[in-house]
């Protein structure tokens, strides 16, 4: 009797829940069905939420093949996001490995240099950053935003962790056959971290992907926008065509949300995975 | 006999450059290189000049010898003749308390209710979590349209259900900076939610159980219970989300540019318009640095509390 009140109740509560998920998600429903619908009727209330007559085609080529076509923004986007991810990787990995399996002097200043480092703000470096990036002649090319992002002590200490929980046994055995250090981090160290490097190169991306305010400093042509940075542009020049915006916001929330309904569990484990190790 | 042998052996090796650990030692600084290199330039370095600049003034068109050292004039212009700094170090503590204690409780009671009390767990965690994963500013669009004053949907709604004058929200300089809250709160529920969510699988079961043969009902479980196992996970929210709520920039520079009227202007927002549209590189660094020292003085004081409870 109590095992069927509990499911009762169970069933009660994913109800209630369900339906509160739903108006949680009513803000991302409604630009869904404006993007499909004549500007005319996107404010018209009652809010018609599956449109009478349809315009998708039209917004989609307004947003698509426009005056500064998304699709550049699209590009831009994933060079940017690809290639710091990847240096993000390499570079961190290798520290990680140094501080984790390496014996040196100096190790452990250099753990507690990054450690205090990681309390200053990106903001309250701008400014000289800014400047560094326009002495290298680097201002409004991806290379700047690039720079900006690939250092990341964060995921250093995320690796860190991770490879800490690695056995030296491991090691050990492959450097008494004679493999050199480089081989043992190569062979050995990278096979074992797999999982974690997947995790932490998803949140990478998405990160970089969504990043605005440094597109926002580093950049100046239109054509080298990033998807972010490319939503001002509709806000300027589409103020008063709210199906038009949605459109461009729903193309740039789309490939995200895809990623994530796919790779949720790796998304999910990054995220807490920072969150628990704090 | 044995003993020499290995002395020999021993000094061959000293002679040898090449050591193990010598060996060892340099790879392992080249491993760590490129790290260093970046924390050199990019926060040494850039923290070092920032302080320089933040005593001088320097419009950035003039080039390197246009810097001019002017003393601690930056600093009493701050916090004396710029009534801006001080509506904006207002606001950032306003912004503060309406995004992180807020969406920490709600998003701790939704949590507990999809770790134990529902089917479908996933279900729940996907939805939550998909506005933190969209792009802020995509967000932000959308939310702006929403937002409207007169043709929005909310405002219709509020209408139509009898309420003559809704908040005008984004433009109204009353709303504005709540307004600019309630978005961001919405898009970061998830992130909390899922950071709790990890920190409740790791309550032992058996914890409830002994308290259920007490006699415990749900709420007395919660409060003896849930909460006090989760303090590290709550310490960890609030700090990060703290630190976070200070660096506010992204929604507000898309939403309003700090307006109406300076309403919603916030310190980062404030390093932004003077270093980049106005070009005073030094102020601009004076206000970093001060952005700087509270975010220090708050993890400094948040760890204390954590450390002497």
């Amino acid at each position: 009797m109590q095992l069927v009140r509990n499911n009762f109740g169970k069933v009660i509560t994913t109800i209630i829940m369900g339906m509160f998920s739903l108006v949680f998600l009513v803000p991302l429903v409604w630009m869904l069905s404006a993007a499909f619908k004549f500007e005319k009727d996107v404010m018209r209330f009652p809010i018609q939420w599956i449109p009478e007559s349809i315009n998708v085609v039209y917004n989609f080529k307004a947003v698509w093949m426009g005056r500064v076509p998304f699709y550049l923004f699209y590009g831009n986007s994933i060079k940017v996001a690809v290639i710091t991810t990847l240096i993000t990787i390499v570079i961190s990995s290798m520290a990680a490995y140094s501080l984790t399996k390496l014996k040196f002097r100096g190790r452990n200043i250099v753990f507690l240099a990054l450690l205090s480092f990681m309390i200053i703000p990106d903001q309250a470096t701008l400014i000289p950053r800014f400047i560094v990036i326009r002495w290298l002649g680097l201002y409004d090319t991806h290379i700047a935003l690039i720079l900006m992002s690939m250092f990341s002590i964060y995921f250093t200490f995320l690796l860190r962790q991770f490879m800490m929980s690695i056995s030296d046994d491991y090691l050990e055995a492959a450097r008494i056959d004679g493999a050199s250090q480089g081989r043992i981090f190569l062979s050995i160290m990278i096979p074992l971290c797999k999982p974690v490097l997947a995790t932490v190169a998803i949140i990478k991306f998405i990160w970089t992907w969504n990043d605005y305010q440094n597109p926002l400093i580093f950049l100046m042509d239109k054509l080298n926008y990033t998807i972010p940075l490319g939503m001002t542009f509709f806000r300027d020049d589409y103020s008063n065509n709210y199906a038009i915006m949605m459109m461009a916001a729903l193309s740039g929330i789309i490939p995200l949300v895809i990623l994530f309904i796919v790779l949720q569990k790796q998304v999910i484990d990054g995220i807490a995975l920072g969150g628990v190790k704090g | 006999m044995e003993a020499t042998k290995q002395t020999l052996i021993e000094r061959e090796q000293r002679k040898r450059f090449w050591t193990p650990a010598r060996k060892e030692a340099i790879l392992g600084w080249l491993f760590l290189l490129p790290e260093i290199i970046g924390m050199l330039i990019f926060n040494v370095f850039a923290l070092g000049f920032s302080l320089y600049l933040s005593f001088s003034s320097w419009d950035l068109l003039s080039g390197m010898s246009g810097i001019k050292f002017t003393g601690l004039d930056n600093y009493i212009r701050m916090f004396q003749n710029d009534p801006t700094i001080i509506v904006a170090l207002k606001n950032n503590f306003i912004y503060t308390i309406l995004t992180v204690p807020i969406p920490i409780a709600i998003s701790l009671v939704l949590a507990v209710i999809i770790h134990k009390k529902v089917y479908f767990k996933d279900y729940f965690k996907v939805t939550f979590f998909i506005p933190y994963i969209s792009s802020i500013i995509a967000i932000a669009a959308v939310w702006s349209a929403l937002f409207h004053p007169s043709l929005g949907p909310i405002n219709q709604f509020l209408m139509n259900i009898g309420i003559e004058n809704p908040p005008r929200w984004l433009v109204d300089p009353n709303m504005s900076l709540a307004s600019v809250a309630i978005i961001s709160s919405w898009a970061g529920l998830g992130y909390t939610i899922i950071i709790f969510l990890a920190g409740l699988t790791n309550i032992s079961e058996e914890l409830y159980e002994a308290a259920e043969i007490d006699g415990a009902n749900g709420l007395q479980k919660f409060f003896r219970i849930t909460i006090p196992m989760l303090r590290p996970t709550i310490f960890f929210l609030l700090i990060t989300m703290l630190i976070g709520s200070f660096k506010v920039f992204d929604i507000i520079s898309f939403l309003t540019e700090g307006g109406p009227h300076n309403s919603s202007t916030v310190l980062v927002y404030r390093i932004y318009e003077e270093g980049f549209v106005n070009y005073n590189m030094g102020y601009a660094s004076s206000i970093s640095w001060l952005l700087f020292a509270i975010i220090g003085i708050l993890t400094a004081l948040t760890w204390k509390l954590n450390k002497d409870e």
